[in-house]
């Protein structure tokens, strides 16, 4: 059995399913994103896991514990979970100084005084906090009081983390180096993590397992590289990454795009089912797509709208048919062609969804 | 040429503001201060701890501490405990509930004063005349003429100011601060005498000192409950000495003394406040919120609903009621039988007697100029003081501070000794001198509400209008004056509402024909004309929730639009 495990997970507000029988399972020691956009249900479920939110269906379980079960009617109180929690907003407490901050859930357990003392101290010292122990939270930065957060939430040592965009408040540098820092919290200390982020890149790096959601409806789990790579969605392709779209008809032996039809871009055919339809969506990465020269006979035909210097990348934008306007980038040392230039253009690595999604 | 005239709009306006408050605020508190110290043509603070040392003015001075301080216990405790209840629980009806806590505010206090002794008084005092003669005790349950009803009837109408302020805090504060607690392992008490209480503590303590700094300047439920038993405090000690002395020197002089007391009192409270305020605050206000999660109450649901019903029932309705019921017998002290009732009461004091038909007559008019006057004063003066640089703006500023520290009782007291002939003008006796008093009383409100409006309309906004081509003139009229619009609107009805029901300064300045709404109550019960009294209570009632609920439909359609 899994260590812990959501079944049938549903939540409703009002008129509005929020989380829609999402099933999840995690291992020991796993970290786990919860990915997508604003309103999709993660954090609801992030809250139902932690206890804030009853449940209006299903069950949750961690290790052989059951946490939440609407058949049964039973409902652990947040105070009893034993998880660490990390809130957006870091939630450090202003009246209290950080080392206070980071005792009180010990004290809360009644732990002996030298205990109370020496787990403090080891999260402190586990987050870098030790010099601060005395001072307010208010004289830290946003980083700082985030830490504070995450000794708060370690000094129990729970088995699982549970973090509500604990990155979002931060300025972009304490950002990077948050995350690395609370990856290797976790290899050190080994709890499990369930993460929720609408960030994509947070995720990638952080995660052994991306679930992504989207309007209650889990849409796919996988590492980051399958969900990356092979997203089953147009809403995955878009949500994890930059992405192109064009828009074809499907032709005998290829698709047709205006009045040419070309051969299937890298070799690969859609699916039946796709073609079935007779038009699809191919949709290609940015930095997937090649430049060919426009008297070759090789590609597509577009012309250049728009090049723009990124510093390290190069952004075109270029029209190709009548209606597809698509995004490619190059890296700096790829001399490119101009604005008003036609050229050639190939997709080695497509992948294909049908037009409404 | 870099050469500005010496004496432009600013010079202008700076004078005309400390012109207006010199005037209405300085001059007569100078008196009282004077009057106080200069015995015999010389500075004499002996004189002043002899006054102090005399029985009736230190009892004075204990009551009003005691009562005040037993008013602010109570009431922090009701408040508190109410703010708690519609924002951190699953109460029923709770927006209901909380627009039913705020109604206390709109009611007059001396009213429910008056209601209360109908109800209480040891002995005609219907609740008390019920248990003795229908259950038989040898005595009242519960007697109002005492310290601990006045300090009950004040905490029912006063408790609000710790309520909004706390129920406020609590709404703005971060819930996740308590969820982190809640996940952290702590119950729901543990909680809320640990983080909640301690964050919000900021909040109660600065609507705490507001019940203390409002209860201890209050005239009207002490005058209208103490005087059975001799109860009294400071302003109605002060009414007693101008009224029944007739002016001589030396009641003067205590009064001078106890209003100095009142005035060093206030300013101190409204220090601490301050300080509460600036050094207590944290910064619990919440980014992303999630909707707090609320405590279920769960058995407690029900009790806790049927008990806040209880305290409005208690508190609003049989007050109330009681005022209307009162206003309709036929003689006071008749059981409430539809013989005893007549609607004659009301037409007679709204449509035949001249005494309060001129009463309601005075207090709207009074209410409405003085409204408008302070409204206009005020604008010029937070426009001088928050947007102009002139030389001395620091004494406008110390000038502009002084009315929010003033009790009702000592302006009062400063406009008889400013305004009674001493420099060639004697308004005393007119209803002149009831409005200096009341442009002086609602000053502050009228900064207030002028000043933060104004500090919203940033410099760049008229900077930008000089640039297309307006001049001074043009720019305020054009772009100040309608971005303020609503801050002068606010003042407007923080005026002209308390006004209307306004006791502790008129009753110092009213003459034969100047009476206000509130004095009439207040007289025609001291002469013991309960029904017209109840009666004229129940039209005032009726005219200031109208007026509450119009302002506040006007204020909603202004911003929905």
């Amino acid at each position: 059995m899994a260590y812990i495990e959501l079944r049938q997970v549903t939540k409703y507000f009002g008129d509005v399913t929020a989380v829609d029988h999402l099933n999840l399972t995690m291992e020991h020691g796993e970290c786990l994103a919860m990915l997508g956009p604003s309103g999709c249900g993660k954090t609801t479920t992030l809250r139902m896991v932690a206890g804030f939110e009853d449940i209006d269906d299903g069950e949750i379980f961690v290790g052989e514990r059951c946490l939440s079960s609407k058949r049964k009617n039973f409902y652990v109180p947040p105070e009893e979970r034993n998880f660490g929690m990390v809130f957006q907003a870091f939630a450090v407490w202003p009246h209290l100084s950080v080392y206070e901050n980071v005792a009180f859930p010990l004290r809360i357990r009644k732990l002996p005084r030298e205990e109370v003392e020496k787990r403090t101290k080891e999260a402190l010292k586990n987050t870098n906090l030790l010099d601060v122990a005395s001072n307010r939270p208010d004289d830290l930065s946003g980083g700082g009081k985030q830490r504070v957060a995450l000794a708060r939430a370690l000094a129990i040592r729970p088995d699982v983390m549970l973090l509500d965009e604990p990155l979002s408040s931060l300025d972009p540098h304490f950002r990077e180096e948050m995350r690395f820092e609370i990856k290797d919290l976790q290899r050190r200390l080994g709890f499990s993590i369930l993460y929720v982020t609408h960030d994509q890149s947070e995720a990638m790096a952080l995660s052994d397992r991306i679930l992504v959601m989207r309007a209650g409806v889990m849409q796919q789990t996988g590492t980051p590289l399958e969900v990356y790579g092979e997203p089953n969605s147009r809403f995955v392709f878009e949500f994890v990454g930059l992405s192109s779209f064009i828009e074809v008809a499907f032709a005998e032996g290829g698709m047709r795009i205006g009045d040419g039809v070309y051969p299937w871009p890298g070799g690969v055919l859609p699916a039946s089912a796709i073609r079935a339809a007779g038009r699809g969506l191919l949709a290609v990465r940015p930095f997937e797509i090649e430049f060919r020269n426009v008297d070759g006979n090789k590609g597509v035909p577009g012309i250049v709208t728009r090049k723009v210097f990124l510093g390290e990348t190069i952004d075109y934008r270029l029209q190709v048919g009548d209606k597809a306007e698509i995004r490619v980038q190059k890296t700096r040392r790829n001399p490119g062609p101009a604005v008003g230039d036609n050229i050639k253009l190939e997709f080695p690595r497509p992948h294909w969804y049908r037009v409404d999604g | 040429m870099g050469n500005t005239s010496r004496f432009g709009t600013a010079q202008f306006l700076f004078a005309l503001s400390v012109g207006i408050l010199v005037a209405v605020v300085a001059v007569p508190m100078l008196l009282i201060f004077f009057n106080a110290f200069w015995v015999n043509g010389h500075f004499n603070i002996a004189d002043v701890i002899r006054v102090l040392r005399q029985g009736e003015t230190y009892k004075a001075l204990l009551n009003s501490l005691f009562l005040s301080s037993g008013v602010t216990v109570t009431g922090t405790l009701v408040g508190t405990f109410f703010a708690w209840l519609v924002t951190r629980t699953d109460l029923p009806f709770k927006r209901t509930m909380k627009l039913l806590f705020l109604v206390p505010f709109m009611l007059p206090a001396f009213i429910g004063a008056l209601a209360w002794k109908m109800l209480l008084s040891p002995r005609a005092g219907y609740i008390n005349r019920l248990f003795m003669d229908i259950f038989g005790f040898d005595g009242p349950i519960f007697d109002i003429y005492s310290y601990a009803g006045i300090i009950l009837v004040e905490t029912m109408y006063l408790f609000p100011f710790v309520f909004i302020q706390v129920s406020g805090a609590l709404e703005r504060m971060d819930p996740t601060l308590e969820e982190s607690a809640r996940i952290s392992g702590a119950d729901l008490f543990t909680i809320t005498r640990k983080i909640t209480i301690p964050l919000v503590l900021p909040s109660i303590l600065s609507g705490a000192l507001l019940i203390m700094l409002y209860s201890m300047a209050h005239f009207g439920t002490v005058a209208v409950l103490g005087a059975e038993t001799g109860i009294y405090n400071i302003p109605t000690l002060i009414y007693e000495k101008i009224h029944q002395s007739a002016g001589s020197f030396d009641s003067i002089r205590t009064a001078t003394v106890l209003a100095t007391v009142l005035v060093i009192a206030a300013a101190f409270i409204l220090w601490l406040q301050n300080r509460v305020l600036s050094q207590g605050r944290y910064q619990i206000i919440a980014g992303k919120s999630f909707r707090p999660s609320e405590l279920k109450l769960r058995g407690w649901r029900v009790p806790m609903f049927v008990f806040c019903m209880f305290y409005i029932a208690l508190t609003i309705v049989l007050p109330t009621a009681t005022i209307f019921m009162v206003g309709g017998l036929k003689t006071y002290g008749l059981p409430f039988v539809s013989e005893n009732m007549t609607w004659n009461n009301y037409k007679y004091i709204l449509f035949e007697w001249d005494l309060t038909r001129d009463a309601i007559w005075n207090s709207v008019s009074l209410g409405l100029i003085a409204a408008l006057v302070t409204m206009f004063a005020g604008v010029i003066i937070s426009y001088v003081i928050v947007k102009m640089k002139v030389r001395g703006k620091g004494f406008l500023e110390f000038l502009g501070m002084l009315p929010f520290s003033v009790p009702g009782s000592v302006i009062a007291l400063g406009v008889i000794l400013a305004w009674s002939g001493k420099f060639g003008i004697n308004l005393y006796n007119t209803v002149w001198i009831i409005l200096v008093a009341y442009v002086a009383r609602y000053m502050a409100f009228s900064l207030k509400a002028n000043s933060a409006a104004l500090e919203q309309v940033h410099d760049s906004l008229v900077e930008a209008a000089r640039a297309s081509g307006a001049t001074m003139w043009q720019a305020l009229k054009d772009i100040v004056i309608p971005l303020v619009r609503p801050g002068m609107m606010a003042a407007f009805f923080l005026i002209f509402l308390p006004a209307l029901r306004e006791l502790t300064v008129s009753v110092l300045l009213y003459g034969p024909t100047t009476r206000t709404i509130g004095v009439a109550i207040y007289t025609l019960n001291e002469d013991g004309e309960t029904v017209y009294s109840a009666a004229l209570a129940g039209i005032a009632l009726v005219i200031i929730v109208t007026g509450e609920i119009l302002i506040k439909r006007l204020v909603a359609g202004k911003n929905n639009g």
